[in-house]
Order: structure tokens, then C-alpha cells, then sequence
């Protein structure tokens, strides 16, 4: 969820300055720290003892299609709003962050409940 | 999407009108009704409701949050709302805030909770132990994102005004 704030307060600095550009030092560090935070969380994951990866994997994969094409239309929306260059590219890598917290708090949270080994 | 590529007024304002008060209807019915309701009911009963209600949640609010974010967010910037000479952009920048606090909400704690919820009682011995603190912070987050709901509400009719 930090991760997911973090990302959001990138999102809502940047479109705070639209049209214009913003000053893009800050968006980059709120970018950075998000990303940091998601390798983090894999990273916690990974060690998990007898978790069950297999119901893990089965949920993110579906919310992780179902994120892509959410990002994908709010990707285009910018686009289409003329937001070009350095700003697209953050706004973009923000959006990717987005795109992958999500499926992980919705996967870890199910198999957490689910035993080990697959039936 | 066609209302965002066509640029139509009528079409956005449609679609952010619509999607944000079903979406506020809701929210603000599951936090103030169903909610209540629900503790009333017998473990069994919960379970029944539950079952045939958060499917149709999972499907519904999402699209109604990214049809109402998209479309808004493509009306402030026809009608000049995003620049930051426009004299409430304040206010613009707090909605966005808001926004932010109960996509945080809603994705971080909601929607975790009824997907869990959902695979929960599809196993052969649903634990009941897992549901009522997974529906605990279903309701608790819908608690949340009501407040935000509301707090919306009074932003709008601000800008509309």
C-alpha cells in the first residue's frame, strides 16, 4: 500500500502542474522510493516459508492482464492529452509500478489463506 | 475510450456524472445498509449473501471508478480545470487527493479482501474465522472510502457551482 501512495502522490504531482511541465526532481524520488518499496515487498515474499506460490501466481496472473489494460487506457488518455517527453516517461514508469503492486496485494492476500501444496 | 478520443462534452460529463454518482450510491448503500444489515444476519445467511454478492462488486465497482476517473479527469482538462491559473485549482488538486486516499483504500484493502473472500468459500470447509476478519476489513475500508465519498461530493458541487 506504501508503494501504491507513493505512486499516487507522483501521479498527483505531476498532473498537478499539467499543461505545463513540472519540475520532475521530486516525481523521480517519489518514483524511486515506490519502486523500492515493490522490490522490497517481492523481495519479503520470496522468503516466505511454505507459501503457496501456485494459488499465488494463478491470481496475479488474471489481475495482472486486468491492470495492464486499466494502465493501458490511462496511458492513452495522456498521450492523447499531448503529455510528451520526460513527463510521459515518468508518468509511464509510475503507471507500471501501479500496474504491478496491484496484482501483488491481491495475490499475496488470497494465498496467504491457501495451504502449500496444490490439491 | 470514444468519449476520450472524440473529446465530446456531453459524452464526458455523461459518464463522470453517471459513473460517480452510482459509484457514491454504492459505496454509501454497502457502507450504510448492507452493512448493518449484514451483522444482523445469522453466519449461514452472511455466507449466502456473500457468496452471490461480491462477485457482482468485483465486476461493477471497478468499472464504474475507471469509467468516472477517466472521463473526469478528460473534462477538467476540455474545460481548463488542470491549469493552475484556473482560480479553484485548489480544489481540483484536493479531489485528486481524495481520489488517491480511497484508490489506496480500495485497491490496498477492498478489493484484496473480496477476492480472498470469494476463493475462501469456494474451498470444500470454508473457514469462518477467515471470512468475518476478511469481511471485517471489507467493511471497514467501504467505511473509509464513504467518508472520501462524501468529501467528494462537497469538491464537486464546489467546482460545479
Amino acid at each position: 500500500m506504501l508503494s501504491i501512495a507513493l505512486v499516487a502522490a507522483g501521479v498527483i504531482y505531476l498532473a498537478a502542474y499539467l499543461p505545463k511541465h513540472a519540475p520532475l526532481g521530486p516525481a523521480l524520488a517519489l518514483l524511486a522510493a515506490a519502486v523500492l518499496v515493490l522490490a522490497v515487498n517481492f523481495a519479503l515474499l520470496a522468503r516466505q516459508p511454505r507459501f503457496a506460490w501456485w494459488r499465488f501466481w494463478q491470481v496475479a496472473g488474471w489481475m495482472l492482464l486486468v491492470y495492464l489494460v486499466v494502465a493501458g487506457m490511462i496511458a492513452y488518455a495522456f498521450v492523447h492529452d499531448g503529455t510528451s517527453g520526460a513527463v510521459l516517461v515518468v508518468m509511464t514508469c509510475l503507471l507500471a509500478t501501479f500496474t504491478l503492486n496491484v496484482p501483488l496485494i491481491s495475490a499475496y492476500t488470497v494465498a496467504r489463506y491457501e495451504s502449500r501444496l496444490e490439491p | 475510450m470514444i468519449s476520450i478520443k472524440g473529446n465530446w462534452p456531453w459524452a464526458l460529463d455523461f459518464f463522470h456524472v453517471v459513473g460517480g454518482g452510482l459509484w457514491t450510491g454504492a459505496d454509501l448503500f454497502m457502507g450504510f445498509v448492507i452493512g448493518p444489515i449484514m451483522r444482523r444476519l445469522t453466519i449461514p445467511a452472511r455466507i449466502e449473501l456473500t457468496t452471490r454478492l461480491m462477485p457482482k462488486m468485483l465486476l461493477i465497482l471497478p468499472t464504474l471508478v475507471t469509467m468516472t476517473l477517466a472521463s473526469g479527469f478528460q473534462l477538467a482538462r476540455l474545460n481548463g480545470m488542470l491549469s493552475t491559473s484556473y482560480s479553484r485549482h485548489t480544489w481540483v488538486v484536493v479531489s485528486m487527493v481524495v481520489v488517491a486516499v480511497m484508490a489506496i483504500t480500495a485497491l490496498g484493502l477492498l478489493q484484496p479482501a473480496n477476492i480472498a473472500v470469494l476463493f475462501e468459500l469456494r474451498k470444500e470447509q470454508p473457514n469462518p474465522a477467515v471470512i468475518a476478519g476478511l469481511m471485517q476489513r471489507f467493511v471497514y475500508a467501504a467505511a473509509v472510502i464513504g467518508v472520501m465519498q462524501v468529501a467528494t461530493l462537497l469538491i464537486m458541487t464546489r467546482l460545479a457551482s
